[in-house]
């Protein structure tokens, strides 16, 4: 052990941060994979099918063979179509969605960059997904991907606002931009969770990430019964697979998100609740103190919310999607923010105190 | 009014999505009903209209008489029929074709026939590999009739009585 | 030349390039593009100055929604680039007129030392940017930032009331009316007797 902390101390900066990053893509890129076999699982079971269960035992394969799939398939780039960009809108919309992760801490201090201003840099990051479904919807030369990007981008920054009022509401219960930091501050017990006092905005939240990952009921952006698939109608094999990816990696990433901002992150729910000598326990002490596995539990809880709203709710027309996000969630936002501001100055316990 | 309170903070708990949610979320524990097909078959009614075949009398002889009242009743003009006196005498069909990309397997021809000849079995999964085996001649319907008799006979026996 | 040399000349390079594409390239789409691509190399350089918070609002504000808003409209447009090239001759003198205006006014601000001022000091690593940033707007400069406040929330709210217009007649769905609505008052059950044999 000794010796693995030395040579890694030893090797350069940029050898360490590569190492890093590779350690959390890798898994991040398979939770993905899996991400999409359990989606076809879940919302399998919820019609009361069983979802796919050839490839492999149980179908545990599938995402595999759905990849080797499209990896053989060709790119076709269509006539008129602005070549360059149709192929780098890909990278635009995937690049965003996995660099987010560098500041996302998944123990105490278990993050690639612990940045002053972590959670302005995932929100600046999170903007910027949208010029890969631009990009895309430009670049193609169809009608059905321009307005399905045009759907989509109006869509983004609309929530966009939304999202960031509630996460204001975050900040000013935290006093902090960085996200260790803001999960400490929720540290004490279930009630400590910025779930209880900040419960609007918390919804307001998820809500606005599910419009923003232009999810089932918000995926007027590929809307399939009015305009075929939206931005990525002309994309095929890997480009296309590329999309998917960056869906599914946002859709961790705001999971991931809602958990650390809300829920407490890392901390450990029986916090508080049980007394210090169940802590002390050889193992089970560990699984119920704080750690890691407590932070996968909560983001994949909420990875599941999101498959659980593709199964239930219908689309919203592209009006009610409008104005629910003009309308409804950013006043609600700000009320709740003016409520928040005055148990702040008066330090309402035991969250502002 | 009190109703107009109760619906406005309703709309904020997200009452409705909430019932919707645990709707699905019931489904999702109950029993699945996949049939998962190459191993398990939905069952078939016996009157279920597939393959054709061409029946025989239990002594072997062809139930076929060549009226042609099935060729006649045939709403897509799939069945051809040509028929000769064979040397015992009695009227015999010399060819008896039916193009299966043509038959809509609507089942007039079964009803139609005064001998039982002609018959729609329960067959279900069948291809075709090359341009002109979609052809069923006679030969083949007497094939698939005398391999699959069984099955014919236990089906109309089964629909008897509603006829 | 170190690391961070390095790196700034490279985002320095990156940032005249796109900045001269901005304004060479046909296509206005492009353009566009190239505008992102130079805000993003502006980012970079105030991060580099350990202006983090700025440098990330620049990236949140222009590049991810102004420029959005700006792509939106320009992919929506069908430009014509002949008819715009047509005037380039005849409005040259007065667009250098304005250019060396510009320039000169850029340099009495900014350019005491001739452009070279000197670098930030270092500040110690637990340093926050943001709160710094925020001590002083909320102290020093309280009363201007309340004003700047007020004067955005007159233009949002003129923006609104100038293109709010309520025509009469149109066709308009009220959710809120759709989801109160209950069975009973859409549906009526008619009971009838099946008819005699």
């Amino acid at each position: 052990m000794q010796a693995i902390v030395q040579y890694w101390e030893g090797l350069p900066v940029i050898m360490q941060i590569s190492a890093k990053i590779t350690l959390l893509l890798t898994p991040l890129l398979l939770a993905v994979a899996y991400t999409t076999f359990a989606e076809r699982k879940i919302i399998g079971y919820i019609q009361i099918r069983i979802g796919p269960n050839r490839v492999g035992p149980r179908g545990f394969l599938q995402p595999i063979a759905d990849a080797l799939k499209l990896l053989t398939k060709e790119v076709i780039v269509p006539t008129n179509a602005n070549r360059y960009l149709f192929l780098t809108a890909p990278v635009l919309a995937i690049a965003p969605s996995l660099a987010a992760w560098a500041v996302v801490p998944f123990d105490d201090g278990m993050a690639i960059a612990d940045i002053n201003a972590g959670l302005l840099y995932i929100l600046a990051l999170t903007s910027l997904g949208v010029y890969g479904i631009i990009v895309a919807g430009w670049a193609s030369n169809s009608r059905y991907a321009l307005l399905g990007s045009l759907r989509s981008a109006a869509q983004i920054i609309s929530y966009e606002i939304a999202m960031g009022f509630a996460l204001v509401g975050v900040i000013m219960a935290a006093g902090s931009l960085n996200l260790g930091e803001i999960v400490e501050a929720q540290r004490g017990s279930v009630y400590h969770w910025f779930l209880l006092p900040l419960l609007p905005l918390f919804l307001v939240y998820f809500i606005s990430g599910v419009a923003e990952t232009n999810r089932a009921p918000f995926d007027v952006a590929e809307g399939e019964s009015e305009i075929v698939a939206g931005f990525h109608v002309e994309y095929s094999g890997m480009a296309f697979a590329v999309f998917f990816l960056a869906e599914y990696a946002n859709m961790i990433l705001i999971s991931a998100l809602t958990a650390l901002l809300f829920l407490g992150g890392w901390l450990s729910p029986l916090e508080g609740l049980l007394p210090q000598a169940a802590f002390a326990l050889p193992v089970i002490g560990w699984v119920l103190d704080g750690g890691i596995h407590w932070f996968l539990a909560k983001t994949a809880f909420f990875l599941f919310l999101f498959l659980w709203f593709r199964a239930t709710f219908p689309r919203y027309r592209y009006d009610q999607i409008m104005r629910l996000g003009w309308k409804v969630l950013i006043p609600v936002t700000i009320v709740w923010l003016f409520l928040e501001g005055v148990a702040v100055a008066f330090g309402l316990g035991p969250w502002f105190a | 009014m009190a109703t107009a309170i109760v619906q406005f903070f309703k709309t904020f708990m997200l009452w409705e999505l909430l019932v919707g949610l645990k709707l699905t979320g019931r489904h999702l524990f109950r029993r699945k009903i996949t049939v998962q097909f190459p191993e398990e078959n939905t069952p078939i009614s016996p009157r279920f209209r597939g393959l054709h075949a061409l029946r025989r009398y239990p002594n072997g002889e062809e139930r076929c008489i060549a009226c042609k009242l099935c060729e006649a009743v045939c709403p897509a003009l799939a069945i051809t029929i040509e028929s000769a006196p064979r040397e015992d005498g009695t009227r015999r069909t010399t060819r008896y074709d039916i193009d299966l990309f043509k038959c809509i397997y609507c089942g007039f021809c079964e009803e139609a026939c005064p001998v039982d000849s002609i018959v729609e079995t329960h067959i279900q999964h069948y291809h075709f590999e090359t341009r002109g085996e979609q052809i069923m001649t006679k030969e083949k319907l007497l094939a698939i009739g005398d391999k699959y008799e069984a099955e014919i006979a236990a089906a109309r026996a089964a629909d008897a009585p509603y006829r | 030349m170190t690391v961070e040399e390095i790196l700034f000349y490279a985002m320095s390079t990156v940032l005249v390039a796109a900045a001269v594409a901005v304004i060479t390239v046909r296509n206005p789409v492009h353009a566009a593009l190239a505008l992102v691509l130079a805000f993003f190399a502006t980012a970079f350089h105030w991060v580099m100055l350990e202006a983090e918070f700025l440098g990330i609002l620049l990236v949140l504000v222009y590049v991810g929604a102004v420029m959005v808003l700006f792509l939106f409209v320009v992919m929506m447009l069908d430009i014509n680039i002949a008819r715009m090239r047509e005037g380039f001759a005849r409005f040259l003198p007065v667009g250098l007129v304005v250019a060396v205006g510009m320039m000169g006014l850029m340099a009495m601000v900014v350019g005491a030392g001739v452009f070279r001022i000197p670098g930030p000091e270092r500040a110690a690593a637990d340093h926050s940017n943001t709160a710094a940033l925020g001590h002083l707007l909320y102290t020093e400069y309280v009363y201007p930032f309340e004003i700047a406040a007020v004067i955005l929330l007159v233009a949002i709210i003129a923006a609104i009331a100038l293109t709010l217009r309520r025509r009469p007649g149109t066709l308009h769905l009220d959710p809120g009316r759709q989801a109160r609505v209950r069975r009973n008052e859409r549906v009526r059950m008619v009971k009838m007797h099946s008819e005699k044999q």
